[in-house]
């Protein structure tokens, strides 16, 4: 088995600074904690063996390279870098931290930007804070999305409601699967849990559009994800 | 009661005094955290609307709007309130916060540790008036001309270190002579090396992973193999392992750091060449050309100023004459205009007094955010929220102190009856040099970077 013998899907993980991306990443890669927490400078790439359909006749493995893109402001004018040759790309947020739900819609629109290389275009995104999720259309996404909440020892210290009740506003508006989470305790992603199930759905998600599905990329273009 | 009426006005503009602190709070300040403790925000909001009073207060002594009892009354109030914050309030929130941030102290030590430590700051704030000649043994221990004078120190201090930086500072970034040129093709150049040094971490990110796996299969199989018969063990000798699918791991993750390390390198040199070739794109607009000339003028003020500083500090010279009345002055005696010196030294001190109140309330607020938005993080963002009130707050006092050297004699009483029996002229040979200290380090620093920059190419 070498590594030039298998396929790769590559997905990105955004998100604002200081919400547990590199902490998520890790934890996702190799199953265990990050020690050595610091901020991430440009990006970190981690790579992962994903057994596609596992357990079925067609189970094939797959790389999974996660490229987590560092989040602070100053930085913005060139994370589009990074945004190149992407298949899926999972959005961080703290449950301790409403607005940096609040602020994945920006992120979205400047993945959708990239393109452009027009750098008051990117800045534009980001300075009207105020009336952002009430007047904007949804923004037309064909790459398959999923939403984390980190940091939920935090919040359910602080919250009187009980967190898995609500979902974000951007899970419901792109219709993704959400998970709840605790970067730093391993149990979370433990085989079996359902943040590991949804997470396999997710890869295989990837994968299958990606691979399997080049045929029916009209028909998922149509539908608005 | 003309002092109930004059309050009732007093109070009205505090309460928008207050709401647009509020405002600036909320919009730009905390734009990406969630607010939790309403009292840092309710602190932020108080100190910006004390200060805002003085100001304001000042204003209605130059155009003689109020009662003048009741004048008086409003400004010691506002200056007691504001010396509680900047002295006793605000520090004790400090404490508190930065000890139950950190996780060393169990909880329930938090309180009474924060107060020990409160009370060494108290003492080191007494201590900070031995070195300077700013003790009048008239005034007591606790009395507002010792507090105010330990304050004004420290604000002066911080003016004068701001003010340096941003003498120098404004002319390098918005001239063009110090801008250098850009080329699109450089930056896709350095862009495909960045990218292409991240494939080669994910390549080698890849084999560690497959090594790993290897080695624990070997492992493994090694630890089921030792219990097994005679026919498992010709199967061992028949079954061919490829050779070379030991990779040195510990090699591997050598490079691999050395890679990422190599790639922090290239992003961030990525970023200064786009944010150069923005502000070149900038400096072609008509926005960004009307700064440039403004930039020839602000260098021209800024060199004044330090010649200025040192002639001050070398003659050991005070002015004694404000601005305006030498510009009267010279109106009347040189150019033989015939004006009424009353009436357009009040209507020009207001002008000049209001815009001094505004551009440096603007500044220190845009400052504020730029410092907050670079530094913070979200655990400390209360903190730091708390750091720049009590930053404000002594900032606001000294300019106070400051501002009434540029106002006309018979404006001055107010300042000099309330905050009591100052040496001013020992605040203003402070401001000089630290005004000088700051403009010469930042030159310093800046042609350092400047050269820097230069060199690779």
């Amino acid at each position: 088995m070498s590594t030039t013998t298998l396929d790769r899907v590559r997905i990105l993980v955004l998100g604002d600074s200081g919400v547990g991306k590199s902490s998520l990443v890790h934890l996702m890669a190799y199953g265990q904690p990050l020690q050595q927490i610091s901020y991430t400078i440009g990006a970190a790439i981690e790579v992962k063996l994903h057994e596609y359909k596992e357990g079925t006749p067609t189970q094939r493995t797959f790389w999974i390279e996660f490229c987590d893109v560092g989040g602070t402001h100053a930085h913005r004018n060139v994370r589009h870098v990074f945004y190149a040759n992407t298949h899926g790309i999972i959005l961080v947020h703290d449950l301790s931290n409403k607005k940096s739900q609040g602020n994945l819609t920006n992120w979205l629109r400047e993945f959708m930007d990239r393109e452009s290389g027009n750098a008051k275009l990117r800045e534009s995104t980001w300075e009207d804070q105020s009336g952002s999720s009430d007047h904007l259309d949804t923004i037309d996404v064909n790459i398959p999305l999923l939403v984390v909440g980190t940091k939920q020892d935090v919040a359910s210290e602080t919250h009187a409601l009980p967190l898995h009740q609500k979902r974000s506003f951007i899970a419901e508006e792109y219709l993704t699967e959400e998970i709840q989470l605790n970067c730093q305790d391993e149990r979370s992603v433990m085989a079996g849990s359902s943040a590991s199930n949804k997470l396999c759905r997710f890869f295989d998600k990837v994968i299958d559009k990606q691979f399997y599905r080049r045929d029916v990329k009209a028909a998922s273009e149509r539908r608005r994800l | 009661m003309s002092l109930g009426l004059d309050s009732c006005v007093v109070l009205l503009t505090q309460c928008v005094f207050f709401l647009l602190g509020w405002m600036f709070f909320v919009r730009h300040l905390f734009r990406d955290y969630e607010l939790r403790h309403y009292g840092v925000q309710i602190v932020f909001g108080l100190n910006f609307t004390l200060s805002c009073t003085m100001f304001e207060l000042i204003i209605f002594e130059i155009v003689d709007y109020l009662d003048k009892a009741s004048r008086y009354f409003h400004w010691y109030l506002s200056l007691y309130l504001m010396l509680f914050m900047v002295i006793i309030l605000i520090p004790f929130y400090l404490v508190y916060f930065f000890l139950s941030n950190s996780r060393h102290f169990p909880a329930h030590w938090v309180r009474p540790l924060s107060f020990g430590v409160w009370l060494a700051y108290i003492g080191l704030f007494w201590k900070l008036g031995d070195p300077f000649p700013i003790h009048n043994p008239k005034h007591g221990m606790l009395s507002v001309e010792t507090c105010v004078s330990r304050v004004g120190v420290i604000g002066v201090t911080i003016m004068a270190l701001l003010s340096g930086f941003g003498a120098v500072n404004y002319p390098y970034t918005s001239m063009a002579i110090f801008m250098r040129s850009v080329t699109h093709s450089h930056i896709q150049h350095i862009e495909r090396k960045l990218q292409q040094t991240m494939d080669m971490i994910t390549t080698k990110k890849k084999r560690i992973l497959m090594a790993e796996r290897e080695a624990e299969r070997q492992k493994r199989q090694a630890q089921h193999e030792q219990g097994g018969g005679w026919w498992d063990r010709m199967k061992k000798l028949s079954t061919y392992t490829p050779p070379g699918s030991l990779e040195n791991i510990p090699l591997l993750r050598q490079d691999v750091s050395a890679l990422e390390e190599l790639s922090r390198h290239l992003f961030v040199e990525l970023q200064d060449l786009q944010t150069m070739r923005e502000r070149n794109e900038w400096s072609r607009t008509w926005q960004g050309q009307y700064f440039n000339f403004l930039g020839y003028f602000f260098s021209m003020y800024c060199i004044w100023k330090i010649f200025i500083s040192t002639v001050n500090i070398v003659f050991d010279r005070v002015g004694r004459v404000d601005p305006i009345t030498k510009g009267m002055e010279i109106a009347v005696h040189w150019f033989g205009l015939n004006i009424d010196v009353v009436f357009w030294s009040q209507h020009i001190s207001f002008g000049l007094v209001g815009a001094i109140v505004v551009t440096s309330i603007r500044g220190l607020l845009l400052t504020m955010t730029r410092f907050f938005t670079w530094i913070s993080s979200p655990k400390s963002s209360n903190f730091i929220v708390l750091l720049l009130s009590q930053i404000m707050g002594m900032y606001f006092i000294s300019m106070v102190i400051l501002m009434r050297m540029n106002m006309p004699v018979q404006y001055r009483t107010i300042i000099t009856e309330v905050l009591g029996d100052l040496q001013f002229n020992f605040y203003h040979r402070w401001f000089d040099v630290m005004f000088l200290v700051s403009a010469l380090c930042t030159i310093g620093i800046l042609s350092l970077l400047h050269k820097r920059e230069f060199e690779p190419n």
